[in-house]
């Protein structure tokens, strides 16, 4: 049978610009395919959420071969640690993840407390869950707003941004910033919630189910937003722990397994709530997923307030003065307070060893390996980001597929390069 | 059945050897040699489908100097478990685990890129052991302990694409 | 007013006419400030709150954050800079048409921030020529529109009509790549800026 070819000068090609120069073929029976495109998509890119950088090649719209190439935000930090110490680390611990701040202050205090043996007082837990619930929120809110954006839907962007003030303004009038808060010390929190920003935070958590309502009511039944999403980049239940993926990823893959109940921390046992589960494995099961963690979070934030409100005047921050600091009035009374205060700033050591903490954070699982030789030197902090295991993800999710499909699938993944470089 | 009496089960026949550790996760020591097949071992028998990480511990100036960890989860069961042996040398190298748990790819090409820590038989998506987070000319591997922290000629890369470019734009030019 | 060739007048500087029409164009310029966000990291996350609907950049007249350097005149460089990512920086900055201006955003583009570490560039400005420093980890978006507004006086006092009647070479003749690099000299010596001040070097 032969095959029509259609021969034309496109005036680059004839300088000797790709492969040699010359005409350019096109097979006139086959409009999809021909020559593998090399597509470079990043580092500064839109949709690429950080800086990520993507190597493509594109048979027509189909990706033949896909590499991500990341490293372009590494700052160093578990070299930082090592220089800094384990009390000044906690700054960079916020930079991680940066869009859920509060979460990796205390995925680290735990790994901390865990390799010390300190216990964090029930007020400090209490206040912990709470903490890690409005970042889970506030987390799932970007991952919202930044893929529905890259699909078309700009209003999301700005109605799920509109709830981030908020919540920017409740963190503010509690912590003193906006993000990057820092506000998780080793042993329990910097200080405690005061009441009148408890009653302003439990009004937005009382509001959020309504908003949510309106963000389904745009996307849910949306007929955009299920093309785009449903049965693309399914992930099979045993691919998913093969490649390491936790979190929504994988549990919109249909396995049941979320940290805060399996290997419950900082009291998650006393709270309920619901595990949200998929059943497909696809982009559209990963953002409902998302969704219904959002509301299962502002219910663990409700229970949380109720609590703190049976616990007022509580204690927050723990006793113990090998790692924690005395409040600052003693300090300028007490001379041993004075001391605890000198041996922790400049030569806190935590005991030989090592140990690892594992939060369940709004990508997935977020661990820190911490080793400790005795000295106040840090041995070793290595960060266990679950970003990394959601980019490594790509190619498995996206060979075979339409490149059209790929802003769908680095959006559902949910990765922020901060925690994926470190 | 315990998690370190599934173990052992699973690694019955290796050399090993039961190290403390501070967070309660039985945490076990095997020869270098022995660590693929040990993980092979406990992906199979003893359930544990998913790895958390693969990271190293420099212990300059001890020799063997890297501490290999490896650390797995098990969703069945709902428990973890710490694998670690310890290599150095010059070219310290270990088997790769990246082809039982393709998640342990990345981690492997970080433990490349920030200890040179050669993985044999490392075959990922990218294709052969290559550096992660680091440009891949880049010489040194930060995170050993005999590297310092700001660095040895962090610019040097960039200046080199910046001379290269400068050249390039003179020969363009240089009939303006 | 006839051709553009170098006026005899004594003080080009005052003309009336001139000083006019660099008004109009400084004030075009101002007002119509499109940025790039190049968002590396947490800073980012404030830019995007920036240009949100709460701190809206959009009333600057800045509304248009095309992501294509060729389209835009402001650069906000929001985030770490590693040396990885500094060739890609510095292409993009090259990629933008003059008039161009950089706000480094944030202590890390400043001046490296809380990473003295061994990828991390310390200070964008080691690369790039800055205007507006913002300090802040992350500043608040406040403080970036503050910053946008300074940039607008800086920009105010730009005099890209007068300088080219009075026969100044501004042309470096190398093209922006090649600017000498070290830390703070490249704003005197970077052409797009319209501006002489005492003692600056003009490249022959």
């Amino acid at each position: 049978m032969s095959v029509s070819t259609q021969t034309f000068e496109y005036s680059p090609l004839s300088h000797g610009g790709l492969a040699g120069g010359g005409p350019l073929t096109v097979d006139g029976d086959d409009p999809l395919h021909g020559e593998p495109l090399q597509l470079n998509m990043g580092p500064q890119h839109p949709a690429t959420h950080g800086v990520l950088r993507i190597k493509v090649v594109l048979d027509g719209e189909t990706i033949q071969e896909i590499e991500p190439v990341v490293g372009y935000l590494h700052r160093g930090k578990e070299k930082t640690c090592e220089s800094l110490g384990w009390r000044k680390f906690f700054v960079h611990t916020d930079r991680l993840d940066y869009v859920q701040p509060l979460m990796n202050n205390i995925g680290y205090a735990m790994a901390l407390e865990k390799l010390g043996g300190i216990g964090v007082p029930e007020r400090g837990q209490i206040i912990r869950v709470l903490l890690c619930e409005l970042s889970r929120i506030g987390s799932h809110l970007i991952y919202l707003g930044t893929t529905a954006i890259d699909l078309g839907a700009i209003t999301m962007f700005f109605f799920c941004f509109k709830e981030r003030e908020t919540l920017y303004q409740l963190l503010d009038a509690y912590t003193g910033h906006r993000m990057n808060n820092t506000y998780v010390r080793i042993g329990g929190v910097y200080a405690d919630v005061d009441e009148r920003v408890q009653a302003e935070i439990e009004k937005w958590v009382d509001h959020l189910p309504s908003a949510i309502d309106e963000f389904e009511a745009m996307l849910t039944g949306n007929r955009i937003w299920h093309d785009r999403n449903y049965q693309i980049g399914v992930i099979t239940p045993a691919q998913a722990l093969a490649w390491s993926l936790t979190g929504p990823n994988l549990r919109a893959s249909g396995v049941e397994f979320d940290l805060r109940k399996s290997q419950p921390y900082s009291g998650y046992e006393q709270y309920e709530f619901e595990t949200a589960v998929g059943t497909r494995g696809d982009c559209f099961d990963r953002y409902l997923v998302r969704i219904e963690e959002m509301r299962q979070s502002a219910r663990i934030c409700k229970q949380a307030l109720a609590k703190l409100k049976q616990t007022a005047g509580g204690e927050f921050l723990a006793d113990d003065r090998r790692y924690v600091l005395p409040p600052k009035g003693r300090v300028h009374e007490s001379m041993e307070e004075l001391i605890h205060q000198f041996k922790i700033v400049t030569d806190m050591a935590l005991p030989r060893g090592e140990a690892y903490g594992a939060i369940e954070s709004s990508k997935g699982e977020l661990g820190f390996f911490v080793a400790s030789d005795g000295t106040s030197d840090p041995l070793r902090c290595h960060i266990r980001g679950p970003g990394l295991m959601n980019v490594q993800a790509i190619p498995m999710v996206s060979k075979g597929r339409l490149f059209s499909d790929m802003v769908s699938l680095i959006g559902s993944l949910d990765f922020v390069m901060g925690e994926v470089d470190r | 059945m315990s998690t370190l009496e599934r173990a052992r089960a699973a690694l019955a026949g290796l050399e090993l050897q039961e190290l403390p550790a501070r967070d309660g996760t039985v945490f076990l020591q095997v020869a270098a040699a022995d660590v693929r097949e040990a993980c092979r071992r406990l992906r199979d028998a003893a359930g544990f489908e998913s790895n958390t990480f693969v990271t190293a511990i420099d212990r300059y100036p001890a020799e063997p100097r890297f501490q290999v960890c490896y650390q797995l989860l098990s969703v069945q069961h709902n428990d973890r478990l710490r694998l670690c042996a310890w290599i150095g040398g010059e070219r310290p190298r270990i088997d790769t685990v990246a082809d039982l748990w393709p998640g342990a790819q990345y981690a492997e090409r970080e433990c490349y890129d920030m200890f040179g820590i050669q993985f044999l038989g490392h075959q990922s998506e990218a294709g052969e052991l290559k550096r992660l987070l680091m440009p891949e000319d880049y010489d040194h591997f930060p995170l050993r302990k005999d590297f310092p922290h700001q660095g040895i000629e962090p610019d040097k890369l960039y200046n080199e694409w910046f001379q290269r470019r400068f050249q390039r734009h003179e020969r363009e030019h240089a009939d303006v | 007013m006839g051709s553009l060739r170098p006026v005899e007048e004594a003080n080009v500087q005052q003309d009336f006419l001139a000083t006019r029409v660099d008004e109009l164009i400084n004030w075009g310029r101002k007002n119509s400030l499109w940025p790039m966000p190049l968002g590396l990291s947490c800073c980012g996350i404030e830019l995007m709150a920036m240009i949100g609907p709460k701190f809206d950049l959009a009333r600057f007249g800045a509304e248009a954050a095309r992501f294509s350097p060729r389209q835009c005149d402001l650069l906000v460089v929001a985030g770490t800079l590693t040396w990885k990512m500094a060739e890609a920086c510095r292409t993009i900055y090259d990629q933008m048409p003059d008039p161009k201006w950089v706000i480094a955003m944030g202590v890390c583009s400043s001046s490296g921030g809380m990473y003295d570490s061994y990828s991390v560039v310390q200070g964008v400005d080691m690369i790039l020529p800055v205007d507006v420093y913002v300090p802040g980890c992350p500043p608040r978006p406040d403080a970036v529109i503050d910053a946008i507004m300074k940039l607008q006086k800086k920009i105010e006092r730009e005099q890209p009509l007068r300088l080219r009647l009075s026969g100044a070479n501004l042309d470096h003749g190398l093209g922006s790549n090649t600017f000498v690099r070290a830390p703070n000299t490249a704003v005197a010596t970077h052409g797009s800026h319209d501006v002489l001040a005492a003692g600056d070097r003009i490249l022959p």
